[in-house]
């Protein structure tokens, strides 16, 4: 990170040869290196992302050789018509469980800073659920929410009774969403405690002795530390409660009012052949994720992340 | 962190480690969240053991009455076409990863080792690409990999991890700046080409930057299932993801068996975990923060 390449001023005469002979021939050679990776990006990210923005104005089906152009029709249907528009409301539900599950992530990742016995144990504990597959938590969690399945048999224990947790419309999406935090909280824990953890430790110990509480400590030293990482955290969790997909197709397909975003999106590309309507909604959702990144690099500039 | 401690202040370092013991509120929460994070899981686990009729009488909690019972396991593996779904993500994974690798570095010895007209540009080109989650693309992805005529091919599924992996080039382009350009310069005195640089003095060196690839993409590949979902719908192109997900029509009413698929499918993970923990916490923390 320290050497630069350019034309190191301070490299003895002996070595300043090859460097200039360097800079000379550059050329072509870069490009050697750099034509499949590109050739990749432009085919798999580029040509995709502009080829979108023309399907989402026409009315393709896609199959069909005519694309006829409707300009903005597409657009003004997801803002007009309120099955698309109602979606949007089913991420809200993802969002707030996206936060509580930075809180807490935060709660146990400080925790675990300080010294835990069977730490090692807990962390693992906690991280464990991320690394599984999206499938198998699906059904895990099919599983515990079922009628006399795992939380209905928890309840019982305690005197409660039983609920149609996924079939019920009022319940459905606080379900799905405490799935998320299951599967999601681990990773943030993980990030939060190796930020907390490069901390230097005689900030604490002074702190210590200035007979400073666990929560000051928490608030002067800890949150400060790991601002840079909380909003790339933030960023990732809000991006994320948009495109929620794997978990509430694979569990409910979407019935009983979990339907999201990007399942509509699917199935109206995928189901209904509206290739043109469902560009526009994924051109959509392109535009939020990028509006939300950028509000966060605009409240969280980092020069570490972006610098090239 | 704390073990630092003992260092430099003398006195305090006593008081210092009594303060910073956790109480008992907080072991209360930790124990819950382990319980939290383990209890769906053990019941899976507990189900997958017992019979059909064992498991319509019995509570979620009931043990089995045979704890080596592992006939819903030969059914996951034969009827549900386990055995083919790990071949066909393991095959993925291979080239994949391998791909990858090499896409990663070459592209990151390009635009850190050279200077040319450009190199911005092609900087920036990454970055945005970055910012553009592939879940909101894939509509028109879809309709690129099938004028290639590699829908339903493991082929699409390579190139997609292969080629839209910008994360895995930026962990490449961070290590790659730590390597002492002094070593490329030795080799180039002595005549080497650029490539043989490459091959031979770079790519070695990348060992810590490839093995943290390796991990991050292998464990979101084995867990990926929108794209062999949306790109290899056939039967026999299934992976882990999209062969589990078929239990759901011909296995809906046995739970038994579905349980079994998913402690099939979580157990690789589990013994990976166990055995890579440091690999996989440090390369998560360098892919997720780029």
């Amino acid at each position: 990170m320290t050497t630069r390449t350019a034309p190191a001023p301070t490299a003895p005469s002996r070595r300043s040869v090859p460097v200039r002979h360097r800079k000379r021939r550059a050329g072509a050679l870069p490009w050697l290196f750099l034509a499949l990776p590109l050739l990749l990006l432009a085919v798999f990210t580029y040509i995709p992302v502009i080829s979108m923005a023309w399907y989402s104005t026409t009315s393709w089906n896609g199959v069909s050789k005519r694309m006829p152009f409707v300009g903005v029709e597409n657009y003004v249907e997801i803002f007009t018509r309120p099955q698309l528009f109602e979606v949007f409301l089913v991420s809200l539900y993802y969002v707030v469980a996206a936060f509580l599950q930075l809180a807490v992530a935060l709660y146990f990742a400080t925790l675990l800073s300080f010294r835990v016995r069977f730490g090692n144990l807990f962390k693992g504990l906690l991280f464990f659920p991320y690394l599984i597959n999206g499938v198998a938590i699906a059904f895990v969690f099919l599983y515990f929410f079922r009628p006399d399945g795992t939380l209905d048999s928890l309840l019982e224990f305690v005197g409660l009774s039983g609920h149609q947790w996924l079939g019920d419309p009022d319940t459905v999406n606080y379900s799905l969403a405490g799935v998320s935090v299951w599967r999601y909280t681990g990773l943030n824990f993980v990030l939060f405690l190796g930020a907390i953890q490069s901390i230097p430790s005689d900030l604490y110990e002074a702190s210590d002795m200035d007979g400073a509480t666990r929560w000051q400590q928490f608030r002067h030293i800890i949150l400060p530390g790991i601002r840079p990482v909380v909003g790339l955290m933030s960023i990732l969790a809000l991006a994320g409660s948009l495109s929620v997909f794997e978990i509430p197709y694979i569990m409910t397909g979407g019935a009983n009012g979990s339907r999201t975003f990007v399942i509509q999106t699917v199935d109206m590309a995928f189901r209904f052949d509206k290739v043109g309507l469902a560009s526009a909604m994924a051109f959509v959702l392109l535009a939020l994720v990028l509006l939300v990144t950028w509000v966060q690099r605009r409240l969280f500039p980092d020069d570490r992340s972006t610098t090239p | 962190m704390t073990t630092t401690s003992t260092s430099t202040r003398k006195t305090a370092v006593h008081k210092t480690a009594t303060i910073r013991k956790a109480g008992p509120v907080a072991y209360l929460s930790l124990v819950l969240a382990g319980l939290v994070a383990v209890v769906p899981l053990a019941v899976v686990l507990l189900a997958s053991l017992k019979d059909a009729a064992e498991f319509r009488a019995d509570g979620p909690f009931d043990p089995p009455s045979d704890w080596l019972n592992f006939d819903n396991y030969a059914t996951a593996l034969t009827d549900g076409e386990m055995g083919t779904a790990f071949l066909n993500t393991t095959i993925i994974l291979l080239f994949s990863v391998t791909g990858t690798i090499f896409i990663g570095s070459m592209t990151a010895y390009a635009v850190d080792r050279f200077r040319f007209r450009l190199r911005g540009t092609v900087l920036a080109a990454f970055l945005v690409a970055s910012l553009v989650p592939a879940v909101t693309t894939q509509v028109a992805t879809f309709q690129v990999i099938d004028v290639l005529g590699l829908h339903d091919t493991r082929a699409a599924a390579v190139l997609l991890f292969t080629g839209t992996d910008i994360v895995s080039i930026y962990i490449f382009l961070q290590f790659i700046r730590s390597i002492p350009h002094d070593l490329d310069e030795a080799a180039l005195v002595d005549g080497a080409s650029r490539w043989t640089i490459y091959w031979k003095v770079i790519l070695p060196l990348l060992k810590p930057a490839i093995a943290t690839v390796v991990i991050v993409k292998g464990i979101a590949i084995y867990n990926e299932f929108y794209i062999p979902f949306l790109y290899m719908p056939s039967r026999d192109l299934g992976v882990i993801s999209t062969s589990l997900f078929r239990f759901k029509g011909p296995f809906s009413a046995q739970w038994e068996v579905i349980s079994a698929g998913v402690v099939i499918v979580v157990l690789p993970t589990l013994v990976v975990f166990l055995l890579l923990q440091k690999l996989i916490y440090n390369g998560l923390t360098a892919g997720a923060t780029k």
